[in-house]
């Protein structure tokens, strides 16, 4: 499919030169980027780049089937342009993005209002779409929640128990983590980028160092990206591990919420282990790896794996052996497999509505080009779907890693790269344990950052959480929010 | 079945729980280091290695001055400790990192070669909170690594209301907040409310680097540069994020719970 597009072609963790990047008027790559979304692209980023006082938009689509990526941008302009929402639907937070940066107003979007502007003391999050009627009640929850959890604002729209709508409006995190980039890297962003979302920590910075390599026309030794991969599946086991454990919480089953609150802790002491730190801060950096896995602790490493994996293994065999735990589960926060197609869901959510999405598998980068795992996929779009998913990754997530630290990578673990190519378009994608982290670079003249974007996967996913609970009772709200556990730094950068 | 399956499993594995602190605390990860140490005397003249490498701006070193280290500011990479020629600023191994006073993560003079480890509260307080402890947690641009490691006290391994200590869902609830992140502008104001709910007397904890400090993200016109600006804070406990033994030991630090001293009645 990829063969017939007008946009520039290339693959995850490569670069291209940004005068090979095709330009045209902004309705003719709104037009085009439509037509390649409605005919099976995803849109990984779209996004503004100043240009003295115009605006250049950028897209970033991929094409999953084809394994490739493509890029597109419109010329510099100003004001207004006919809104890509209308013709597919996955751009609508990109746009609404896009007009609260750049000021530029995509014509006809449906609810156009910004995602995470702070003016005064508090995000102005502007009018929340409203049901009225006699019967009608509106509830609102947040920024701080009632848990130790990151805050957001929930806007519910119900009919007695039942919610109509919810809006979901963040900001209250925003840090200013993209603008600090600009004229980058500099010193604090390799440990910013480690904080983008800490619980993704391996995944952000291995995007982010991935990009900087391919700036330079190098790649990390075969060690570190081997080391990568490993540190990437104990993100992920910890923090689905500990998902399953905070699901069997809401629903109070507490001898799996119990076991996986401290495996989820076994976890990340694995990670500990390699690198000092429990989230895997200080292990992965440009040019490759800080600390390596010797044989003597990569033997230590796998045992205790094993135990926290036989361990996990028990505690969601009672989980799911429990007809209490399913019915709970199950037709609950249903996303429709075209919703999800729709509005671009990445990750565990869009593979629990059925969609064969993992760029481990469709965008295969570093040492994911030697070795893989079968993507986990499960139908229905629902709790218990999620939850499957979840578990599933969990199985082939130990599966990996035990093949794989068995087979280590010989070699160096670091080397010295050369500085960032100028004018250069880079784009990294990784499989985080939430879905697809994409960072997207571009260099100026000097090779210093021009633009960087960071699009975590919860970007696309909150809408996803939205749309599940329509029809849902508010008090399965906390399950369907765990089933999708997204974040709010991630997405409020 | 799996009722009974459940219940032998956990009869089986016995009580989870560490034995800590009436017995040793849990090793550091050997990677982990602890907090830091400076022995500016040995520093070499004009030498200023460790100060370019540091991410947040932590160390500092004046021309005619000894070099000044920051463990406020500190995210514990170690890149300084890697840097230095002379092995004048060293990991411990120690994770006790908690202080009442902001000063007292200041390393570098002569007698301040070390953080100095906070007290406990004053008698009044700490027969108040002593036993029982009711905090408030919000996160206000933390970014979920603080925050874990704080969910993790609660659970089995951990089991911090073992010593009284709760977490609860309301301010109103609440003797105190505990504070995660740089308190980013669009947490200001709801940091503020949130700290006015809880009733008096009540005390702050700042966790983590961005919380002591604006951690990373230091210097940025998004964020307050950590939770002193906004309210009064009682006790500061480093790290990125601190691993849950020194989050634990601080808490038990401010209770008085960690000395020979008998809890209060």
């Amino acid at each position: 499919m990829s063969a017939s597009t007008p946009f520039a072609l290339f693959a995850n963790a490569t670069s291209l030169p940004w005068a090979e990047v095709p330009a045209w008027p902004v309705a003719e790559l709104v037009h085009k980027t439509g037509r390649e979304l409605n005919r099976g692209a995803r849109l990984c980023a779209w996004f503004g780049l100043p240009e003295g006082d115009r605006t250049c938009l950028v897209a970033v689509l991929a094409f999953d089937a084809d394994n490739t990526l493509a890029v597109g941008r419109s010329t510099p302009f100003i004001g207004t342009y006919p809104a890509l929402t209308l013709l597919n639907p996955q751009a609508h937070l990109f746009e609404r993005e896009v007009w609260e940066q750049h000021g530029l107003t995509p014509a006809g979007h449906p609810w156009l209002k910004p995602v995470r502007r702070t003016a005064g003391d508090a995000p102005a999050n502007g009018e929340f779409f409203r049901v009225d009627g006699r019967e009608i009640h509106e509830v609102a929850v947040g920024p701080v929640h009632a848990g130790i959890i990151e805050p957001g604002h929930f806007r519910f729209q119900c009919a007695g128990e039942e919610v109509l709508h919810l809006e979901i409006a963040l900001g209250y995190q925003h840090r200013g983590v993209e603008t600090a980039l600009a004229g980058g890297p500099h010193r604090a962003t390799m440990s910013q980028m480690e904080t983008v979302a800490g619980d993704t920590t391996i995944a952000h910075a291995t995007a982010h160092a991935t990009i900087l390599e391919s700036l330079a026309g190098a790649e990390a030794p075969l060690r570190a990206q081997w080391l990568r991969a490993m540190a990437l599946e104990l993100e992920r086991l910890a923090n689905h591990t500990g998902d399953m454990g905070a699901l069997a919480n809401d629903v109070a089953f507490l001898p799996t919420s119990a076991a996986c609150g401290k495996i989820r802790g076994d976890f990340l002491n694995l990670t500990a282990l390699i690198c000092g730190n429990r989230f895997g801060r200080g292990l992965v950096r440009p040019g490759g790896c800080r600390h390596d896995l010797e044989p003597a602790r990569a033997t230590q490493l796998l045992g205790r794996l094993k135990t926290a994996l036989a361990d996990t293994e028990q505690a969601l065999a009672w989980l799911w052996d429990a007809a209490s735990v399913r019915t709970r589960f199950e037709n609950v926060g249903v996303v429709f497999p075209a919703q999800a197609a729709e509005i671009g869901l990445v990750g565990p959510a869009a593979r629990a509505c059925g969609l064969v999405r993992d760029v481990r598998y469709d965008h295969p980068a570093g040492w994911h080009r030697f070795a893989q795992a079968p993507v986990a996929v499960w139908p229905g779009g629902d709790v218990f779907a999620r939850a499957r998913v979840r578990s599933l990754e969990i199985q082939r997530a130990g599966q990996y890693l035990g093949e794989q630290l068995a087979a280590p990578a010989d070699g160096e673990l670091h080397s010295e790269i050369a500085p960032p190519a100028p004018d250069t378009f880079a784009v990294a994608l990784v499989e985080g344990w939430r879905g697809e982290v994409c960072h997207v670079a571009l260099t100026d003249t000097a090779g210093r950052f021009r633009r960087y974007k960071i699009v975590d996967p919860s970007f696309h996913n909150w809408t996803g959480l939205a749309l599940a609970l329509r029809g849902t009772a508010i008090s399965d709200f906390p399950i369907c929010n765990k089933s999708f556990n997204l974040s709010y730094c991630g997405f409020d950068l | 079945m799996f009722v009974f399956d459940t219940l032998t499993h956990r009869l089986k594995r016995g009580c989870e729980t560490m034995a800590y602190p009436k017995g040793p605390a849990p090793a550091l990860p050997d990677r982990h280091g602890g907090t830091l140490k400076v022995d500016a005397s040995q520093c070499a003249d004009g030498c200023k290695a460790c100060v370019p490498v540091c991410p947040t701006q932590a160390i500092t070193r004046a021309n005619g001055e000894t070099v000044a280290l920051d463990l406020g500011r500190c995210i514990f990479c170690a890149a300084c400790v890697e840097v230095c020629p002379s092995k004048a600023i060293t990991q411990t191994g120690d994770h006790r990192m908690a202080v009442r006073r902001r000063e007292d993560l200041l390393l570098g003079r002569t007698g301040a070669e070390e953080l100095r480890l906070g007290t406990a509260l004053e008698e009044k307080l700490r027969q108040l909170f002593g036993r029982s402890l009711r905090l408030r947690q919000v996160s206000a641009g933390g970014c979920n690594a603080c925050e874990a490691d704080t969910n993790v006290l609660g659970t089995i391994g951990w089991d911090l209301s073992r010593f009284g200590i709760q977490f609860v869902a309301s301010p109103r609830h609440a003797d105190g907040l505990l504070i995660t992140g740089p308190v980013t502008k669009g947490m200001e104001l709801a940091l503020k409310k949130t700290w006015d709910a809880v009733p008096t007397p009540k005390i702050v904890i700042a966790v983590g680097a961005c919380a002591i400090a604006g951690g990373p993200f230091v210097g940025h016109r998004e964020v307050n540069d950590g939770a002193a600006s906004v309210v009064p804070v009682d006790l500061y406990i480093p790290g990125c994020p601190p691993h849950p033994l020194t989050i634990l030991d601080g808490l038990l630090r401010l209770l008085g719970r960690l000395d020979e001293r008998p809890v209060p009645v």
